[in-house]
C-alpha cells in the first residue's frame, strides 16, 4: 500500500513539475531562438566564397537532459503497444534545440555571423545499467565565421 | 576553460577547407581523449532530478569540461608536431562502463597559411 502511494506521488510530481518545467523551457527556447535569429546556421561543409579571409573558430554547445518520472512511466506503458513515444520526442527536441542555442550563443559572444558544417551528436550516458536515470547528451558543433567588412552579396 | 583554448593560439575548425587559407603541410591525425567518471554526489542529485526531469546541469558541466580537456590535449599533440591548425575536428563519446564515459576529439593537423 505504502509503495503504491509513493509511486502515485512520484508520478504526480513528475507530471506536474515536469510539465511546468517543460513549458518554461520551451518558452525560453523560443525567446532565445528569436533573439539569435541573426546567426545563420548551415550544415554545408564549406562556406560560400564571399566569406573568405575571415576569422573562424570551433564552437560547441551541449546539454544533458533527463526524463521525468511521469515521462518514463508513460513511455514504458506506450512501448508495450509500440508507436510514437511522444513524451520522449519532446524531450529530445528540447535538448537538441537547447544545444544548438548554446552553440549559437558561443558564436554570438565571438561576434560571428554564421556557423558552418554544423554536426549534431547524441549519446546516452547510462548504457548497460539496469536501473539508471534516463538521460541523453546532445552536442552541436560547428565552425563559426566572422564576416569582415567586405560582406557584400551575403543576403540577410 | 575558454581561456585555455585561446592561450594556445591555434586554429580549430570542423570544416575540411577554410576560405582564404591554404594548407601548406599536412601532418596527419591528432587526437585527444579523456575518461571521466561521474561524481557520486552528482549521481545522487541526478537521480533526484530524474523525478522532475529537465537539464542535469552537473553532467552538462562535467561533459563540457571533459570535452575542453580532450580538445586541449589534441591541440597539445598538434603543437608538438608543428601544426598551427587542426581541421576537420570530430567529437565522439562512448560509454566504457556504467558511470564512466570517454570523450574523444580528433582531427587533422595542418600548417595553414593565409592567402593574399
Amino acid at each position: 500500500m505504502m509503495e503504491l502511494i509513493v509511486f502515485i506521488l512520484l508520478v504526480l510530481t513528475g507530471l506536474i513539475t515536469g510539465t511546468i518545467l517543460e513549458r518554461r523551457h520551451y518558452r525560453s527556447i523560443r525567446k532565445r531562438e528569436a533573439k539569435l535569429k541573426h546567426i545563420l546556421v548551415f550544415s554545408e561543409r564549406r562556406p560560400p566564397p564571399n566569406f573568405s579571409g575571415q576569422s573562424f573558430s570551433l564552437v560547441t554547445g551541449s546539454v544533458v537532459i533527463s526524463s521525468d518520472y511521469f515521462k518514463t512511466i508513460a513511455a514504458g506503458l506506450k512501448s508495450l503497444v509500440g508507436g510514437r513515444l511522444t513524451s520522449y520526442e519532446t524531450l529530445l527536441d528540447r535538448g537538441r534545440r537547447e544545444a544548438i542555442l548554446r552553440m549559437k550563443e558561443e558564436a554570438a559572444k565571438q561576434g560571428a555571423q554564421a556557423i558552418f558544417n554544423v554536426r549534431l551528436e547524441t549519446s546516452t550516458l547510462n548504457q548497460g545499467r539496469k536501473q539508471g536515470i534516463i538521460c541523453a547528451e546532445m552536442l552541436a558543433y560547428g565552425t563559426a565565421l566572422k564576416a569582415s567588412f567586405s560582406d557584400q552579396g551575403v543576403s540577410r | 576553460m575558454s581561456n585555455d583554448q585561446s592561450s594556445f593560439k591555434m586554429f580549430l575548425s570542423n570544416t575540411e577547407f577554410l576560405p582564404g587559407y591554404a594548407i601548406t603541410r599536412h601532418l596527419g591525425l591528432v587526437q585527444g581523449s579523456t575518461v571521466r567518471a561521474k561524481h557520486f554526489g552528482r549521481d545522487m542529485m541526478a537521480g533526484l532530478k530524474n523525478i522532475v526531469g529537465g537539464e542535469l546541469k552537473g553532467y552538462t558541466e562535467l561533459l563540457n569540461e571533459s570535452r575542453q580537456e580532450a580538445l586541449s590535449r589534441m591541440q597539445e599533440q598538434a603543437e608538438a608536431i608543428g601544426a598551427n591548425a587542426v581541421i576537420n575536428v570530430r567529437f565522439s563519446t562512448s560509454n566504457i562502463t556504467a558511470g564512466a564515459s570517454e570523450l574523444l576529439a580528433y582531427g587533422t593537423a595542418v600548417v595553414l597559411k593565409q592567402q593574399g
